[in-house]
């Protein structure tokens, strides 16, 4: 029975409760809602929730469960035998996956009835022919050992769904029963429903968290696995950048010093030019605008951040880039050597950053209150004198926030250097010079054809690692920062 | 229980009109705030605007230092004339002008910074301290004159908002104090404070009738009667009555005044 049967069964049935479960309600306090406890939708809602929450949960655990379980099952029964050298029990495993896959496809085509399937004894060049027939793929000759345990894969898998459905279903039924034993006027089903409501809301940020736990899980245990494989002083202290594809472990060098060196200059970049150009623009929009240029305005600053980040970067490749060789390369200044370099992606990045910081000060500036403005007009201060020492000030700790938010944007940017400040790692000093950052990095050791347990693409998670750990050095710094002018501010 | 001090007429008497208005009219967009109103601000004494929630009182004390210029649907007609000079000729620079009328508000709104900040802001946007020290005199004369010279003198470098309601409101009648205006305007200065901080504050303004002209609104009659020597009662934007404060609670001529003062219509 397909899960999305399932599904629908247990809806159907928490539905039907829902109806029954109001009604049982209704009927119990003599048709009349006002002897009820609670409004008579919430036994409904009460019944429909015994009835989902209960099966849906063992539903979801079973799915997690069950092919963990028959995979070692399987796995444990096939015998060494079967296990060729050079070769190891998951690939098998893979294989074994992959028949019982085919043999239920082609059943599913008509091309082999369900007892051939099962049968023990079928012969398997046989089966192997027919799969191909079936346009099932099949890496290998189907062997003995795997067609059996490709057999036994599928049986098991059969009992369990049939096994989950009866639990689900008889679940449900029982949730049900129990709902319909509880709706009578004065059980509180109002009270009930809110922690359920309560629940959901608590599990959705535990969701949340978790996801965040499991993310940084997964980097530190990759990141473990590439220090096994690579010394852990060369990584960080290394100057030299050069990953060999070809060779194995040692002919590589990955040293992460120029990858950070060519990520904070392009940041820096590109926060000299966000942060002046977005702070004024949000002063002059939040204290100089009327009202109709801001209404124009703001949302056409706004678009600036809807553009995808691909876009910038063939802005970088085509425009900047050329503009830039036009005044310092060869025929200009002659400190250029091509449109790929610092400034190119510095420059397009802070333009992209404009939005982020000075949509969020402008908010900030906004917040402050206007008694604040009154009191300084009041003195004989100016509209700059009053912005300058008044309102800034007020709305420091906010713009902090807002640059350091645009600074960790800048450091996670990745397409733009892609197309804008090229791929080559160099600790240099001339903003005219090709470089690349960490996030550009992690974007090619994984996309080439490395193996993935080889130390040149594990290196991405410890790259991906130390960048994490520098964004969360840099928001504990703002939150510091903001909480120390706030102390001192309100 | 309206005893206004009777010594204070005498005073009155004696002294010159700082400032003169002639048939002034205030918009807001379609709406007319406040009608046709003639009012002489003697110099030296304390003036009361009163009258019920909405009447244009508070409108109108903000035409005296052209704070309703930071309103954009205000439009202010007539002539409002500081020491026979028009306040809204095209000459005037509105942000010299709020120098010499200076403004304290209805809440206390002490700058985000500290206290010696706070008062030394006025001084050092008009130039008014040649050095630090020059600074910390001009400072600590108008805390003194802002009767919170003793409360705070120990920590000037402490923020201005952590000041309690009452001290806030004094920090901010210091602050304008500090750049030597020559009139004082006061919207509601007590409305957000305790009644003893109401009376601190009240002190204060009777001290500083013997250097500036004050000009304060207020919803408490009392209150009024207690500190202004003349009192103006607003009702609907027109100004009803105009006169000593004595003569407005003891003995009003419009029935209008009467009937507000009684407590009949607010």
């Amino acid at each position: 029975m397909p899960l999305l049967w399932l599904i629908g069964i247990v809806l159907a049935i928490a539905v039907a409760g829902y109806v029954i479960g109001r009604k049982r309600a209704l009927d119990s306090a003599g048709g009349d809602p006002r002897n009820l406890h609670s409004l008579p939708s919430y036994y409904g809602s009460n019944v429909a929730m015994k009835v989902v929450v209960p099966s849906v949960l063992v539903l979801l655990v079973w799915l997690i469960v069950q092919p963990i379980y028959v995979g070692s099952v399987v796995s444990g029964a096939l015998p060494d035998r079967a296990i060729a050298d050079g070769s190891s029990r998951d690939l098998v495993m893979a294989e074994v996956r992959r028949t019982a896959d085919g043999l239920n496809n082609a059943v599913a085509q008509g091309i082999m009835t369900d007892e051939e399937a099962r049968d023990m004894r079928a012969d398997f060049t046989d089966v192997t022919q027919r799969l191909k027939d079936a346009g099932q793929i099949v890496t290998s000759e189907v062997t003995q050992p795997i067609l059996n345990a490709a057999q036994q894969f599928r049986a098991m898998n059969a009992t369990g769904a049939i096994a989950m459905a009866i639990v689900v279903t008889l679940l449900a039924i029982g949730g049900l029963l129990w709902g319909l034993k509880e709706s009578e006027k004065d059980f509180r089903a109002r009270n009930t429903v809110e922690q359920g409501v309560k629940a959901l809301l608590i599990a959705a940020a535990s969701i949340a968290v978790l996801t965040t736990v499991g993310i940084v899980l997964s980097l530190i245990f990759n990141t473990y696995e590439f220090f096994k494989l690579y010394p852990w002083y060369e990584f960080f202290f290394g100057t030299t950048w050069s990953p060999s594809f070809s060779g194995r472990g040692g002919s590589s060098e990955l040293g992460i010093i120029p990858l950070l060196w060519g990520t904070l200059y392009i940041s820096i970049v590109a926060l000299a030019v966000a942060v002046p150009i977005g702070l004024f623009a949000a002063i002059y929009l939040s204290e100089y605008a009327g009202p109709k240029v801001r209404a124009v305005a703001k949302p056409l600053l706004e678009v600036l951040a809807g553009i995808p980040t691909i876009v910038y970067g063939l802005f970088a490749l085509l425009t900047v880039g050329p503009m830039l060789v036009s005044v310092f390369g060869k025929e200009g200044l002659g400190i250029m050597q091509s449109g790929t370099a610092v400034m190119t992606a510095g420059l397009v990045m802070g333009i992209m950053l404009i939005p982020f910081v000075s949509s969020l000060s402008d908010d900030i500036i906004n917040a402050v209150p206007q008694a604040m403005r009154d009191g300084s007009y009041g003195l004989g201060a100016t509209k700059s004198e009053t912005i300058k020492q008044v309102v800034l000030p007020a709305a420091l700790p906010g713009i902090v926030g807002a640059i350091l938010l645009a600074a960790s944007r800048a450091i996670g940017e990745t397409m733009i250097v892609v197309l804008g400040a090229g791929a080559a790692a160099r600790l240099s000093l001339n903003p005219f010079e090709a470089m690349t950052t960490v996030t550009a990095k992690i974007v090619s050791q994984l996309t080439g054809d490395a193996d993935f347990a080889s130390p040149e693409a594990l290196v991405a998670f410890a790259l991906g690692m130390t960048l994490f750990v520098i964004t969360l050095g840099l928001n504990i710094f703002a939150l510091y920062i903001v909480r120390k002018y706030r102390e001192q501010y309100e | 229980m309206y005893d206004a001090p009777h010594y204070t007429e005498r005073d009155v008497a004696q002294t010159d009109t700082k400032i003169s208005a002639k048939g002034v009219q205030v918009y807001y967009g379609d709406t007319h705030a406040i009608k046709d109103v003639d009012v002489e601000i003697a110099d030296k004494t304390v003036t009361a605007f009163i009258g019920p929630s909405g009447c244009g009182k508070s409108t109108f004390l903000r035409c005296l230092n052209r704070m309703n210029d930071t309103i954009d649907i205000c439009r202010v007609q007539g002539d409002i004339l500081l020491d026979g000079e028009d306040i809204y000729d095209r000459r005037v620079d509105p942000v010299q002008l709020r120098a010499k009328v200076g403004m304290v508000f209805q809440k206390p709104n002490p700058f985000p910074k500290s206290i010696y900040d706070n008062i030394a802001y006025g001084p050092r946007i008009h130039g008014l301290a040649k050095n630090k020290a020059d600074l910390d005199v001009i400072v600590e004369k108008s805390l003194r004159r802002g009767a919170i010279w003793d409360e705070v003198k120990d920590r000037l470098q402490a923020p201005g908002t952590g000041l309690s309601g009452g001290q806030q409101q004094r920090l901010c009648i210091a602050r304008a104090v500090a750049t030597e205006p020559e009139v004082l305007l006061m919207d509601e200065p007590c409305s957000a404070l305790d009644p003893i901080a109401t009376a601190q504050v009240e002190e204060l303004i009777d001290e500083l009738r013997r250097d500036y002209s004050v000009v304060i609104v207020t919803h408490s009659m009392q209150q009024a009667a207690r500190v202004s020597q003349k009192t103006a009662f607003f009702h609907l934007g027109n100004l009803v009555e105009y006169d000593d404060t004595s003569k407005i609670f003891t003995n009003p001529e419009d029935p209008r005044t009467e009937s507000y003062i009684t407590g009949r219509i607010g």
